[in-house]
Parts: C-alpha cells; sequence; structure tokens
C-alpha cells in the first residue's frame, strides 16, 4: 500500500506557510468578531418588527374561531352573553370610541395650552418645573389613576360637576340620567389626564421647533402672542400637531386599568355619557382570566386584534406625520 | 394682515394667557391631587407586617403584602434581564450599523409602534404564547409581556443616546486598530454610559406600574412566590383585586400597595431624568 505523502492543508500546515496563516489568523478573527457583533445586534433590531408581526399572527389565529361563528354581526351584534354563548362587540367599541373621543375633545386644546404657556409665556426656571411635573404625570401608573378615579374623582364628578352638568345641560341626552360618578364621561375624562402629558410633550417641541425668524417677523408686525400661536405658530406645526394628537389617541384607545376602574363595566350602549359602559381594554380585563370556553376566549381575542389594528393604523399615521415634520425641519429623530 | 383696534386684541391675548396658566395649573393640580390621595391614605396602611407578612382573608386584619412586593421585584428583574441585552444590541444596531438600511428604518419605525400598542395586547399575546400551551397562568408569561413593553423603549433610547456621541470617538479608536466591536463596547458604550442606564431605568419604571399585561399572565397569588412556572403573586394586580372587593382593609391595603409603587415608580424616574441631566452639563 502506498500513503499518500501529508498534504499542506489546514490540519497540516507546511512549515514555511505556517507564520503566514497565523497573521492572516489574527487578522480574520477580528474581522469575524466584527461579522459577529453585526450579525447578532442585526438580529436584536430584527425581533421588534418580528414580535409586532407575531402579535398580530396570533391574535388573528386565535380570533379565528369567534369571527368564523359570528362574521359581520360581531361587529353590530350588542348582545354579550357568557352564558348563551353570544357574543357581540358593539357596545365595547362604542365605549372605546366614546370614552377616547372625550379624552381627546379635553387633552387636544388643554396640552396646546399647556404649550403655549410653557414655550411663550413663562420664565424659563418656571417653565423647567412646571415642565417637568407635567412630565412627571405621565410616570403615574395607570392603576394608580384608576384607584384615584373610583375612589376619590368619581364621587367628586357625582357630588359636584354631574349634577351641574344635568341642571344646565340636562336638556341634552348626553347628561340625562342619575349621577353615579362612574360611568363613559368620568372614564373620558381621566383618560384626557392621562395622555395628556404625551401630547403637550410633542406640541411643546413643535412650538420651540418653528424658527424663531417666522415668529419675531409676526411679533415686529405688532401682533400679540395669542395671534402668533393661532396664525403663525399653529398653521406652521400642524403636521406635528396632529401627530401628537395621534399619539394621544392611540394611548387612550388602549388604556386599560383607569378606563375597568371608573367606566362601570356594562355591556350596553347608551346615549348619556353619565351610564355605565365599557371598552375593548376593560372587557379584556374584567373577563379574560375567567373565560373558559373556547368561543368565549376567542370572542375576547378577536375584540383585542380589532383594538390591536385599530391601534396599529393610528401609530403608523402619527410617526408618519411626527417623522414628516422631524424631517422638514432637519432635527432628525 | 389687517389688524383690529388694540384693546380689543389686548384683552383677547391676556384672556388666552390666562387660560393657558390655568391649564398649566391643572395639569399640576392633578398631579398633586393624586400624589396626595395616595400619600395620604397609603400611609396608614404601611406598618413592619405589610411588609414582612402573607396576606389574610378579608375581615381578619393584619397580615401583609411581603409575597406581591417579592413577587413584582422578581417579574420586573426577570423582564429586565430578557428585553435588556435584546434591546442594547437592537439600539446598537440602529445606530451603528444602519445606515441606508431599509430594515434599520423599518426596525425603528416598528419600535415606535410597538411603544404604543396597548399594554393589554401584549398581556393577550403572551396568553396565547405562553399561558395556553403550558396550561396554566405563571410567572414566564407575565415576565414575558413585560420584557415586550420594555424592548423597544430600551432600543430606541440606546440608539438616541449613541447617536449622541462624536463620530471622533470611533474614528480614534478605530485609527487605533481596535475591532468594530470593541469600540462600540468599550468606547462608545462608556462615553453614553449614563444615557443607556436613564434608558433602562425608564423602561423598569414603566413596567414595574404595570398591570395589564399581568391579569391574564402572571394572575396573582396569595402564597409565597415559588417559582416563575406558577401563578406569581405582585402588587398591581393586588390592587386591582382589593381595590375592587368590598372590604375595607383589603381596600386599606390596596392603598398602602398603590404608595409603594407609586413612590418605586417616580423615584426611579426623577433618577433617571436626574442621571441624564448631570451627563448634559
Amino acid at each position: 500500500m502506498i500513503k499518500p505523502a501529508p498534504q499542506p492543508g489546514p490540519e497540516n500546515p507546511a512549515k514555511p506557510a505556517l507564520r503566514v496563516v497565523k497573521a492572516s489568523h489574527q487578522v480574520s478573527a477580528a474581522a469575524r468578531g466584527d461579522k459577529t457583533f453585526r450579525w447578532l445586534s442585526f438580529f436584536c433590531s430584527l425581533v421588534v418588527p418580528l414580535v409586532m408581526l407575531a402579535i398580530g399572527l396570533e391574535l388573528f389565529w386565535t380570533s379565528w374561531p369567534a369571527v368564523r361563528q359570528f362574521g359581520w354581526r360581531f361587529f353590530f351584534s350588542a348582545e354579550w352573553n357568557p352564558v348563551l354563548q353570544e357574543f357581540g362587540a358593539a357596545s365595547s367599541i362604542f365605549g372605546t370610541l366614546v370614552s377616547t373621543l372625550i379624552a381627546m375633545f379635553i387633552a387636544v386644546p388643554l396640552s396646546l395650552a399647556i404649550s403655549l404657556f410653557l414655550v411663550e409665556l413663562a420664565p424659563p426656571k418656571v417653565s423647567r418645573v412646571v415642565g417637568t411635573l407635567i412630565e412627571l404625570l405621565a410616570a403615574v401608573p395607570s392603576i394608580i389613576f384608576g384607584m384615584w378615579g373610583l375612589f376619590v374623582f368619581a364621587p367628586f364628578m357625582a357630588h359636584y360637576v354631574q349634577p351641574l352638568l344635568g341642571k344646565t345641560l340636562g336638556f341634552l341626552p348626553l347628561f340625562q340620567g342619575p349621577p353615579m360618578g362612574i360611568g363613559m364621561l368620568t372614564a373620558g375624562i381621566i383618560l384626557a389626564f392621562m395622555v395628556l402629558p404625551f401630547i403637550s410633550a410633542i406640541t411643546r417641541d413643535v412650538f420651540q421647533l418653528v424658527p424663531p425668524v417666522v415668529k419675531e417677523s409676526a411679533f415686529g408686525m405688532g401682533a400679540t402672542t395669542w395671534e402668533v400661536t393661532y396664525k403663525v405658530t399653529i398653521p406652521y406645526g400642524l403636521v406635528g400637531i396632529i401627530g401628537a394628537a395621534f399619539l394621544g389617541l392611540g394611548r387612550a384607545l388602549g388604556e386599560t386599568m383607569a378606563a375597568t376602574f371608573v367606566i362601570g363595566n356594562a355591556h350596553r350602549l347608551s346615549l348619556s355619557l353619565f351610564a355605565p359602559g365599557n371598552t375593548i381594554a376593560s372587557t379584556l380585563a374584567n373577563e379574560f382570566s375567567e373565560a373558559t370556553e373556547p368561543l368565549y376566549v376567542s370572542s375576547l381575542v378577536a375584540l383585542g386584534l380589532v383594538l390591536y389594528l385599530i391601534t396599529y393604523l393610528v401609530q403608523v399615521v402619527s410617526q408618519m406625520m411626527l417623522r414628516r415634520m422631524y424631517r422638514a425641519w432637519s432635527v432628525g429623530l | 394682515m389687517k389688524l383690529k383696534p388694540a384693546t380689543g386684541r389686548r384683552l383677547a391675548n391676556l384672556a388666552v394667557s390666562i387660560w393657558a396658566a390655568a391649564s398649566a395649573l391643572l395639569g399640576i393640580l392633578i398631579l398633586f391631587w393624586i400624589l396626595y390621595v395616595v400619600i395620604h391614605r397609603g400611609l396608614g396602611a404601611l406598618n413592619l407586617s405589610f411588609f414582612t407578612q402573607l396576606p389574610t382573608p378579608p375581615g381578619m386584619g393584619g397580615g401583609g403584602l411581603a409575597n406581591a412586593i417579592l413577587g413584582t421585584l422578581v417579574l420586573t428583574a426577570a423582564a429586565t434581564l430578557m428585553a435588556v441585552p435584546l434591546g442594547l444590541l437592537a439600539g446598537v444596531y440602529l445606530a451603528e450599523f444602519s445606515e441606508d438600511s431599509k430594515l434599520g428604518d423599518y426596525s425603528r419605525f416598528s419600535a415606535n409602534v410597538l411603544m404604543g400598542i396597548p399594554s393589554i395586547i401584549v398581556g393577550v399575546f403572551a396568553y396565547t404564547m405562553v399561558v395556553v400551551p403550558l396550561g396554566n397562568f405563571s410567572g414566564y408569561a407575565g415576565a414575558l409581556a413585560l420584557a415586550i413593553l420594555m424592548l423597544p423603549v430600551v432600543a430606541r433610547t440606546t440608539e438616541d443616546m449613541l447617536r449622541l456621541v462624536p463620530n471622533t470617538l470611533r474614528e480614534s479608536a478605530l485609527a487605533l486598530g481596535a475591532p468594530r466591536w470593541k469600540v462600540t463596547l468599550a468606547i462608545v458604550f462608556r462615553a453614553a454610559k449614563s444615557g443607556l442606564i436613564t434608558g433602562i431605568l425608564l423602561a423598569v419604571a414603566r413596567v414595574s406600574g404595570e398591570t395589564a399585561p399581568l391579569l391574564f399572565t402572571a394572575l396573582n397569588s396569595p402564597y409565597w412566590f415559588h417559582s416563575l412556572g406558577e401563578p406569581t403573586p405582585n402588587l398591581t394586580v393586588t390592587i386591582f383585586n382589593y381595590a375592587m372587593s368590598p372590604y375595607p382593609d383589603w381596600q386599606q391595603k390596596a392603598w398602602g400597595a398603590s404608595l409603594l409603587i407609586t413612590l418605586g415608580v417616580l423615584i426611579t424616574t426623577v433618577l433617571a431624568r436626574f442621571l441624564l441631566r448631570e451627563k448634559k452639563v
């Protein structure tokens, strides 16, 4: 038998090539380290969109039995009866939209006013302190708003605000019914306080980013602060303000604990804002851990899917608006 | 533009100024109102047994929420362990390697959107992913939900903070022959240290007060914490259950737990902001 002579190769390097191999090995270790690091960070950044996608797919998949069972009826029926296995999302969707609408009506003008105060009116020191305190409001957990809302704010509404509204605007169906404190109106107002700091953080940026030259030329013509604000600053920063409003809208739509504490949790449609109702999020919070029947769980997940799709759309619009604003003003984000 | 008479305009301006100041005042008022109520009602519930004992059945008095305090700490720590390494590396990709990359853009966009997805939806997701296959409520599901909520916050703040590090620093390190990963981890991370810590603290603060994603994942439990494989006691779900109960001593405990959570979250947030301010000076 003839044994082949040992060939120089990776496992059996020839003598003269040794130093070269060693040197290139060192270089490639650094290069390989860089490559590994790059790929590793790449995969980690891939996780975020994947999670996003997985949430959507999983919700869709799990809610399929309910969607197949009820079809379009699911969205238009207000019947929600776990005993009879009859589920309709209308009252939850209605409640989500109404409470959010109330919240936005209050929060957007308030945020604009706060930004106006912080940027144009207050002295810098006051502005910094007030601005920080408003931002801290965003850090208060949702459940704390719920506790305060249920035990303090709802009685306050029942004793002072709702009787007053009933007396003055009681001819409208919106403000009829017994003042119980809890209900749609109270939930909407608390949601407004919760999204306020998120909206005002961005509108404050918007007010600050309007070029001073533009404002000063209006001031130079003798315009007052208010005139500059609504004739120059607001039109100039409109894209950003809409983006901020949508950001707050998304938060208000999905806010769970505070709404669950004060909205009253009743599956029903009512014109009166004093009446108890529910939102998609509050229905999930109340019923999910008790749901045992597969169709019940599936219907709840279908509610979740509706909320997911709505908030996703709202967030996308908001991000696009904000991106356009920051890019146009070339400050990067 | 044609100007109206001066007096009317001044009055309008004055009215708007007062309205603006009043709005700011209202915002602060709400914050202090909530803080006052939480401190006023919560302080009475705090005593030694609140921190050291298990909960008691309603009406018996005494007892505490030691198990829930411990459980909340464990859940938050587990979520932090999952989300922080992943978030930091994702932030590295976005800040250091994603020039002109479509995926970088899309990832950043998803992170922004994910931050705005309601936390209860993330809870439903963790339920279908972990609770259904394993067949029982568990701390793992709760920690996963919290980690998903933390991830985009850590990733985006990491990116922002790394972008603040001047390029000359990277270039000098590269010129010395350091590989890119060493430049990032040893030089850029060190330069951005306080910013990165701020991001992590803010993410921790955000999830430690979360209730909705735990309601049907970690659930709750009146016993000591054993393992993440079982329903895990935690403060926020305890607040929800106790507040909705008709028993005064349970409601009292809910206020005590509210005070703890509020203080924890607010102190962490203030600390994070303080760190960032120090860095800027």
